[in-house]
């Protein structure tokens, strides 16, 4: 029985079919109640009670919603290209999924582990900006395509300054292997050891950064739903709406995800001597993304020029000369190698 | 068939696919979506000839940034695409030989071509020891730099001449001035004046 499972072409699809269901179902009824907290944060900011309808303190008010969506109607416009037009949602979805492939939760837990795991994160979603602009032109209408130039000038924009990012990481850690970035945190210090004590101010343009390049609040404008209606998805009804929702939350918690790996050391313990584990990793998780919510909560929208002027002419010099000093503080093993963590041998 | 064999000719099929369809497709935005499906799957060549750090650079740089540029102005066009086929048709015959001529001048000389023995010794050795990145990292920075930075300079005096070639300065329309906004305060901005009843301003 083992043999079929790890020699027969049919048992290994199996075996990698059943890998990514471990994967993708927890994920999914994990964003079902992330987005309830998401909610939830947002009431408790602004003093409401937020769902508490739907089950016990309206813990299922999500599963409510995704039947709502699944069983309306599907509203098609009168001029839209009907393949793109389908076509897009699907592509957020799917890109927003593929690229948690390369996710490790723990040591070891990870679907497939590649050498450039980390360049393959950053070339997926450098492709989610094509389901938002393919929506908005495939709508055929005024408010989408707007919404649609807007989302792709700034993900774009946003997207130089998270790669220059990465690269200082890179750099410290001499590897593009996830495994490697965290392993490389580990140390004597605990939580000090981890990267957002050595890449400090980049803990907090990385953050930004996310937030614009997944159109989160206060960078939503892509939505802007007092001056856009909702962007790119005024158009969209029912299923495919739901799967661009889906999408967008993912992109958020793969950012979260992203967080904690690169800077607070992933499934490591942060107190030297408690076990390491994946439960490390859900909390760092978890604790990202209150800090999602809570921007959302309490920042006002940005205006867009203010947006790419701090994309182009604050974040990218930033970034950019945080890597050329990075590069120097690793050749000249400044502090004993604290950001060439490769010399230490770990 | 092996999965190896059955993925380089599904990724074969679906590049060659997809390029013939952007010249073929009507709607120039379905052309630069083809031409996506195009550069995605030869990515997929690459990660199966074992260069996986090309195809990503390949999705990073053509497909997220080059491409978006792509339909960026694609969908920006107004074009009326009737009037564009009938000249199509116009300049077919002249296009059809310029297109023969080019197929026959390949044909001459690489029917002819000969691999100079130099050529087959410059080849680099194949470096078994170190991954592809810190392979390629050592060959572009370390070997051939000076190349690098040469190719490096020729882009930026293109950039540069593109800049100088459409920057105009135009003195009668009005500009915001970035800090002078950034400094504005309520203080500076209001006045609280107390109205006598009776009075106005």
């Amino acid at each position: 029985m083992v043999e079929f499972f790890t020699t027969t072409n049919l048992g290994i699809i199996l075996v990698i079919l059943a890998q990514c269901l471990l994967v993708l179902v927890p994920l999914l009824v994990a964003l079902a109640f992330l987005m309830y907290a998401d909610r939830k944060v947002w009431a408790a900011v602004q003093m409401r009670k937020g769902p508490n309808v739907v089950g016990p303190f309206g813990l299922l008010q999500s599963f409510a919603d995704f039947l709502k969506y699944i069983v309306k109607e599907i509203v098609v416009p009168a001029g839209a290209d009907k393949f793109v037009f389908f076509l897009a949602p699907m592509i957020s979805f799917v890109l927003a999924v593929v690229a948690w492939s390369v996710i490790p939760f723990n040591d070891g837990w990870v679907l497939s582990e590649i050498n450039v795991a980390i360049l393959f994160v950053f070339a997926v979603s450098s492709l989610e900006v094509y389901g938002v602009i393919m929506g908005g032109w495939a709508s055929n209408s005024k408010y989408p395509f707007l919404g649609s130039l807007r989302s792709a000038a700034q993900m774009i924009s946003y997207e130089v300054s998270l790669g220059l990012i990465i690269i200082g990481i890179i750099i410290s850690t001499g590897s593009m292997n996830f495994g490697a970035i965290v392993e490389a945190q580990r140390g004597n210090a605990g939580l000090f050891n981890w990267y957002w004590v050595a890449h400090f101010p980049m803990l907090f343009l990385f953050f930004i950064s996310a937030l614009a390049e997944t159109n989160r609040p206060p960078f939503d404008l892509p939505e802007a739903e007092s001056e856009l209606v909702a962007g790119f998805q005024v158009e969209y009804s029912s299923t495919p709406f739901l799967l661009f929702m889906i999408g967008e939350l993912m992109a958020v918690v793969l950012m979260c995800a992203l967080t904690s790996l690169l800077f607070f050391g992933g499934w490591l313990s942060p107190i030297p001597g408690l076990p390491d584990g994946i439960l490390w990793m859900i909390l760092k998780m978890s604790a990202c993304f209150f800090m999602f919510a809570m921007v959302k909560a309490i920042t006002p929208r940005y205006r867009y020029d203010q947006l790419m002027r701090i994309g182009w002419k604050v974040f990218l010099p930033l970034s950019l000369f945080w890597v050329v000093l990075v590069s120097f503080l690793a050749k000249f093993e400044v502090m004993g190698g604290f950001w060439a963590r490769w010399t230490l041998g770990v | 068939m092996t999965v190896a064999a059955f993925t380089f000719y599904f990724f074969a099929l679906t590049t060659v696919m997809g390029g013939l369809m952007t010249v073929v497709s009507r709607n120039p935005v379905h052309s630069v979506l083809w031409l996506i499906l195009s550069f995605l799957s030869s990515a997929g060549l690459f990660v199966l000839l074992g260069a996986e750090f090309v195809a990503m650079l390949l999705i990073i740089v053509y497909v997220g940034a080059v491409a978006v540029l792509f339909l960026f102005v694609v969908m920006m066009l107004d074009v009326d695409f009737a009037e564009l086929k009938a000249e199509m048709s116009k300049y077919m015959p002249l296009a059809l030989l310029i297109g023969a001529v080019i197929l026959m001048q390949l044909g001459m000389a690489l029917g002819v071509w000969n691999f100079a023995d130099v050529a087959a010794a410059n080849i680099a050795a194949p470096m078994s020891e170190t991954q592809n990145t810190n392979g390629l990292g050592l060959l572009i920075y370390d070997k051939y730099i000076i190349l690098f930075q040469l190719a490096g300079l020729i882009l930026l005096t293109a950039m540069i001449g593109a800049i100088v070639l459409t920057m105009r300065h135009r003195t009668n329309i009005k500009r915001q001035n970035v800090m002078q906004q950034m400094h504005r305060d309520p203080a500076k901005a209001m006045e609280n004046i107390d109205v006598k009843p009776g009075q106005g301003l």
